[in-house]
């Protein structure tokens, strides 16, 4: 705390003259008011050190593209748009981001409706140790996705004969993301308070009626958010369809930009820049959609 | 319209504990009734297995002239007003109250001006398009009853339809539910832990505890006539004074007081046996001088009700309270005698806590 020069504030006023305070308090006020400033001005500068440094990949994605002679190093562009003409030639680039959104929205499709369906059970039926069931669930899931679990997803994939197909690698990537869904969503839907389907249900009404009418929409947001947080999880997943997939053609976005690389072996850099720019697009057009539609806070990275 | 009788009802809750035990209860056609008793009591759970939301264990349960004991929820011809009302928060007032038509398929524009004809009835004009987070806890309950009176059930369950409003609210919304109750003749049944709103609005009421029932009777009886100690401390806005006491040659003695077998008891006591003597705060007296009758007393407390005064008395090792007019407050410590008005006197037996007589 900062005293204040004025007599009647120092206790020691009355061995003092009151009108000229102590050469040192006045001192010592200076001081802590210098301090808080040196401090001030320390942590500006620490932040923008940080928050340049977290700033200089998000300038070299927008930049790198239109750039002649793109490099790892940031440089002002020497502006061309030869590099998304050399893009759009390549017969992989396009159709892969077209595979992405296919595969981004079939699991999105079976994630959102056996999450639902699943979520609103766990939270209404009384099932023996439901939240050990719930807790093993969420635990293995980040196994089935995961790089420990890469040789036996493979061998089971091959044994059902569905190598190189979609159904195949939306199988894996839903059943990785559904536990951490139906853990989300239970939440939700336990919010719900049971009255309103008390209610509808005295007027009639079925299981699939309430959910219908009554739960999923109460529970919308929480909907948007998994399906926007599947998309993107799918969006940016490698592993799976790398394993999994055989032909070039049907290989998403996020595994042909592996593929880009120039004849004598080294990362093309003209073309992944540009395909990186595209690549991110459309997630952040879903998050600028969603935001402005169900106003929601979309916390979190895009992890790969 | 119907009426509604249990049977032996039971419902168990896994563990053995039950919730309701072996109800009977014959609820006559268009009659408004209470379901009373304190928390935990087993009333909700009753309404709730009249309802259909609660699975019955045993007995049955007959609506009109059919046995619904074990029929769904939906085809029991039953509304039901919930203690939170239940609306539907992504819904308008007006799809609200139309939304059981929604489910009997009836057309759009036959539901819109449905709703638009009860709202109206319910005083909700000018507030159909409005969502239930708009509106105020005293609309909330007309649209919760609206929705449940739209399409003119058999029997409408209310659960603590009361209790969400504040204070002053709520004695306006108890006027106005016996009117629309009254005005719609339907069979009711309500829920609640307040004794006074069960006075105040029900034909006749079921005193519970324990999810035994304990009394069934109209407010007068129930109030007068309590079946035993439990509902004479329940009922009433202040509990009955109930002491042990034991008849001695014709009268009964309490302390070293002696007051008059209760009328209506005489030949059913023996001598020598243990009793319990209860008086309403209400019927007792206050008196500064000695009275034939009175028990010697010291008060303790003083509690002002407004227009009158509630006092607390000791005498001897016994406590009573005693409802006083606001001109004859004594002051604490003050000596005196209390002075029962024998007719309004009331005997149990001290073992069984029934009434005798």
């Amino acid at each position: 705390m900062t005293s204040t020069p004025t007599p009647t504030s120092t206790p020691t006023s009355t061995t003092t003259p009151p009108v000229a305070p102590p050469p040192n308090v006045r001192k010592v006020a200076a001081n802590a008011s210098l301090r808080h400033f040196l401090s001030r001005v320390a942590f500006a500068i620490v932040m923008t050190i940080v928050g340049v440094l977290f700033a200089l990949p998000m300038v070299w994605l927008v930049l790198a593209p239109f750039d002649a002679t793109p490099s790892l190093t940031l440089s002002w562009p020497d502006w061309t748009l030869d590099n998304f003409a050399r893009l759009f030639e390549n017969p992989y680039a396009l159709r892969s981001i077209g595979n992405s959104l296919l595969l981004g929205v079939a699991t999105m499709v079976i994630v959102v409706g056996f999450g639902a369906l699943a979520a609103y059970a766990m939270s209404r039926i009384r099932i023996p140790g439901r939240d050990g069931i719930l807790y093993g669930l969420l635990l293995l899931s980040s196994i089935v996705t995961g790089t420990a679990a890469m040789v036996p997803t493979f061998q089971i994939i091959t044994q059902l004969g569905l190598i190189n197909s979609y159904t195949g690698v939306v199988l894996v990537l839903a059943g990785g993301i559904l536990p951490t869904v139906i853990f989300i969503l239970k939440d939700f839907m336990d919010s719900i308070p049971k009255s309103y389907e008390e209610s509808a249900r005295l007027y009639g009404a079925g299981p699939f009626r309430i959910l219908r009418d009554v739960v999923a929409p109460i529970a919308r947001p929480g909907l948007a958010f998994i399906a926007i947080w599947t998309i993107v999880q799918v969006w940016g997943n490698f592993l799976v369809p790398f394993i999994l997939l055989r032909s070039p053609d049907l290989q998403p976005a996020a595994v042909v930009m592996y593929t880009f690389y120039t004849e004598s072996g080294q990362a093309d850099l003209r073309l992944i820049s540009a395909f990186a720019l595209l690549f991110s697009a459309p997630v952040l057009i879903i998050y600028f959609v969603v935001n402005r539609r169900y106003g929601f806070r979309f916390h979190g990275g895009i992890k790969s | 319209m119907a009426g509604i009788t249990a049977t032996q009802l039971v419902k168990e809750y896994p563990g053995g504990v039950r919730g309701v035990d072996e109800i009977d209860v014959e609820i006559t056609d268009g009659e408004f009734f209470a379901l009373l008793g304190p928390s935990g009591c087993g009333k909700t759970t009753l309404l709730r297995s009249i309802a259909g939301l609660e699975a019955i264990t045993s007995g049955t349960l007959v609506i009109g002239d059919r046995d619904v004991t074990n029929a769904e929820p939906g085809v029991r011809g039953v509304a039901m007003v919930f203690q939170d009302y239940a609306l539907f928060p992504h819904m308008d007032v007006g799809d609200n109250i139309a939304y059981p038509m929604r489910i009997k398929r009836v057309k759009r524009d036959e539901r819109r001006s449905t709703a638009e004809r009860v709202g109206d009835g319910l005083s909700l004009q000018g507030l159909i398009e409005r969502r239930p987070g708009q509106l105020s806890g005293g609309q909330q309950q007309r649209v919760a009853l609206a929705r449940a009176v739209a399409t003119t059930p058999d029997v409408l369950l209310l659960d603590e339809p009361l209790s969400n409003l504040d204070a002053r609210l709520r004695l306006e919304a108890r006027t106005f539910l016996k009117e629309l109750q009254r005005d719609l003749g339907v069979t009711t049944v309500f829920v609640t832990h307040d004794q006074a709103e069960a006075l105040a609005l029900a034909d006749r009421i079921a005193v519970m505890r324990a999810g035994k029932l304990q009394q069934i009777g109209t407010p007068r009886e129930v109030f007068q006539r309590p079946n035993n100690t439990f509902v004479a401390g329940f009922i009433g806005s202040t509990p009955m004074n109930l002491v042990p006491a034991t008849v001695e040659g014709g009268s009964i003695a309490i302390g070293d007081a002696r007051v008059p077998v209760p009328v209506g008891t005489e030949g059913l006591v023996r001598d020598g046996q243990a009793v319990i003597w209860g008086i309403r705060p209400e019927y007792l007296r206050w008196s500064p001088t000695e009275q034939p009758g009175g028990i010697p007393a010291v008060v303790s407390v003083v509690e002002n009700l407004g227009a009158s005064v509630l006092i607390a008395v000791h005498a001897g090792e016994l406590k009573f309270q005693v409802v006083v007019p606001e001109d004859q407050e004594p002051a604490p410590g003050d000596r005196g005698w209390i002075v029962p008005q024998a007719p309004k006197t009331l005997l149990f037996d001290a073992e069984s806590t029934q009434r005798i007589g």
